[in-house]
């Protein structure tokens, strides 16, 4: 018997029972779109991390102030004292593989302008800074060296802070004020959007660091250094011979913890890629359990068929069907139960991608790859769970399934 | 498949061919055993049987005589402990199980007393059932089980499921799926024995048709001997022997019986006029 008829007799014999063939593919159905949602979205997810990784430069090298060793009593990010601007310079003099850097101090400061005010971050650093984070201003200007050199009042704003305070007014050349002191708007930055971590990056102000050291903080060292390298390898080749030179200028003895800590951003890259393969990986074994108790259901069912249809097989049996014959035809069905299932599931699994994304801002990346799997493993769970049934189907004996009542 | 084929017809090697002269079935001290545990069942002890092309033989006897194992030896479902079967000139009694099927597509063709139609499934698709297992291609399988559907008077039915369709119909449509694939013998299992005495008259009414008109080689099995007086041959089978072989003298003719029986309509058409006379 060829297998279009097999397939088309399958189609019948589930079509007799629909409701039945329906319940029997849920499980399917839920299993490959569970499937696909998931990778779609951890896939989503990953691509939205590297976006972000990306939007803070690819070659940048982070080097902090701080023990970033788990162990011990640490001192918080920012409260070691020993970061200093003399070792930026000597960093971008002694290790060439660092193209730029830039400073990094921060402090949270009341801003005021007119009758609003607003709480947010005021970090001080260069002009560069922009630069290396590929930051672009989107009016205005970036403050110049000059008015780092000279501790200057000039401020350049994040989209946020631009709109609580100024709403749709212009404020370039605008006076804030800024914890104490009266600060001149020069620049407005593009918008940049939520952070990996999902902080809101415009929620931002910058000045010039010698400003925020001298006038606002009253301190001499730097929380951060923002450095970018010549190229991505070179960021991560830079990582050992800033740690040396630090360590040599902080005068830590052999075998004593760092102060600081070097981080590249491929680092960060690769730890929320990792953390999130993780996730899609659990999401996706939980989804794969429910596609292996969608096969159990289709055994079940095709169990019960088998039992129902004893005569069917017993007329088939003595008109001439073979053993192959039978046990082809209910294979044939319970594949036909689990490719239908799938398809299904892949409906399923892309409207649910959908809504997630609509109604959680979340972005989902459908893959191709996952629905290929998914139906393959359909097909798969179709054929090695319809088996045994299919087997016992063929084993009967034409003689009592004929007069089995 | 080939190879199988191959197989199944008479070939010059084959030395237990002893095939005579218009015997399409010949049993050589069949036995048949069933061993359950302990004790062992002879439910054929020794059967020796010719039967002619063209002949219709009624098989007779009490439940446990061994009249079913007879017939599902003959229909290939079962095979002998010991002896011989040739059907067509063939030993069939050791063949592989795969071999079986095959002759029982092409060679015989089963009608049982149950029907066994396939529920929710028209009449012509029952009907096309063997063909689908004989790598006939569609349009000549449909072909053919109109056809056969024709030869029962059922050609307007085709598209009718079993449920739709009365016992005797059903019966027809059982009999035109044994002969859509040109058996050989009909084997045919208590075929009345769900059926009014008229339904019945009218089956065997088709069978004679068929035997007379056609030469097919019919066997019956059944324990109505008014039914088995419809046939040419009796046999009667009594602890697993075959202890009587006669030919039926005064054969009864279903179509000249058919008239002098009343139809249900007929009787439904007495009954009514009764009311409405009464109330005049």
């Amino acid at each position: 018997m060829d297998f279009w008829n097999t397939f088309r007799l399958a189609l019948r014999a589930l079509a007799r029972n629909k409701m039945r063939s329906a319940l029997t593919m849920l499980g399917i159905i839920i299993g490959v779109g569970a499937v696909i949602a998931v990778v779609s979205i951890g896939q989503g997810a990953t691509y939205m991390i590297q976006q972000g990784i990306q939007s803070m430069g690819t070659n940048a090298v982070f080097i902090a102030a701080g023990s970033a060793k788990p162990s011990g009593a640490r001192m918080g990010y920012g409260a070691v004292k020993t970061l200093t601007v003399d070792d930026m310079a000597a960093i971008l003099r002694e290790v060439p593989l660092i193209k730029q850097a830039a400073p990094s101090v921060g402090s949270r400061a009341q801003v005021v302008y007119g009758n609003q005010n607003w709480n947010t971050s005021v970090t001080g650093t260069t002009p560069n800074y922009l630069d290396i984070r590929s930051w672009p201003i989107q009016a205005g200007s970036m403050f110049g060296q000059e008015e780092v050199d000279s501790a200057s009042n000039v401020c350049v704003l994040g989209t946020t802070v631009q709109r609580i305070l100024f709403n749709d007014e212009n404020p370039i050349g605008k006076q804030v004020r800024i914890g104490q002191l009266p600060f001149r708007v020069v620049g407005i930055l593009e918008s940049k959007g939520q952070s990996v971590m999902g902080d809101d990056q415009d929620d931002k102000i910058f000045a010039p660091y010698t400003t925020v050291q001298r006038k606002m903080s009253g301190i001499t060292w730097l929380q951060s250094i923002n450095a970018s390298a010549v190229s991505q390898e070179a960021s991560l080749a830079a990582v050992s011979p800033i740690t040396a030179l630090l360590r040599e200028r902080h005068h830590i003895r052999q075998g004593e913890d760092d102060d600081f800590f070097v981080r590249t951003q491929s680092e960060v890259a690769d730890l929320f890629t990792s953390t999130s393969r993780l996730m899609t990986l659990l999401l996706g074994s939980v989804a794969v359990v429910s596609l292996l108790v969608g096969g159990i259901g289709i055994m079940n069912i095709m169990l019960v068929s088998v039992t129902e249809r004893t005569r069917e097989i017993g007329v088939r049996l003595a008109v001439g069907a073979t053993e192959q014959d039978v046990q082809q035809q209910f294979l044939v069905e319970a594949v036909t139960l689990s490719m239908m299932g799938g398809l299904f599931g892949i409906v399923l699994g892309l409207v649910g991608s959908a809504l997630i994304s609509y109604f959680l801002a979340w972005p989902t990346l459908v893959s191709v790859i996952a629905i290929f799997v998914a139906v393959i493993f359909s097909i798969f769970v179709g054929i090695s769970f319809g088996f045994y049934p299919a087997y016992k189907a063929s084993q009967l004996d034409p003689i009592e399934a004929l007069r089995y009542e | 498949m080939d190879a199988t084929t191959a197989t199944m017809e008479p070939t010059s090697t084959m030395t237990e061919v002893t095939r005579r002269d218009g015997a399409v079935i010949h049993l050589e001290g069949v036995h048949k055993t069933y061993d359950l545990g302990e004790m062992k069942v002879h439910a054929l002890r020794g059967v020796s049987l010719d039967i002619e092309t063209g002949d219709f033989v009624a098989v007779m006897g009490a439940s446990g005589s061994g009249k079913s194992t007879l017939m599902n030896i003959l229909g290939c479902l079962d095979r002998p402990t010991k002896g011989h079967y040739f059907l067509d000139g063939i030993d069939v009694s050791q063949r592989s199980k795969v071999e079986l099927a095959r002759i029982r597509n092409r060679k015989l063709g089963f009608v049982f007393q149950q029907f066994n139609l396939l529920a929710r499934t028209s009449a012509l698709e029952n009907v096309e059932l063997p063909t689908v297992y004989a790598d006939i291609p569609p349009e000549e399988r449909t072909k053919r089980a109109k056809f056969s559907l024709e030869r029962v008077g059922l050609g307007d039915r085709a598209a009718h499921y079993p449920s739709q369709l009365s016992g005797g119909q059903q019966q027809r449509v059982a009999i035109a799926r044994a002969l859509v694939n040109r058996p050989s013998i009909l084997l045919a299992d208590e075929p009345t024995g769900n059926l009014d005495s008229r339904t019945s008259v009218e089956i065997m009414d088709i069978l004679q048709r068929l035997n007379d008109e056609e030469g097919l080689t019919v066997v019956l099995v059944t324990h109505e001997s008014d039914i088995a007086r419809y046939s040419k041959r009796a046999l009667e089978f009594r602890d697993g022997k075959l202890r009587r072989d006669e030919r039926i003298r005064e054969r009864l003719v279903a179509k000249e019986i058919l008239p002098t029986l009343p139809s249900l309509d007929d009787l439904d058409d007495e009954e009514q006029p009764a009311e409405p006379a009464s109330a005049d």
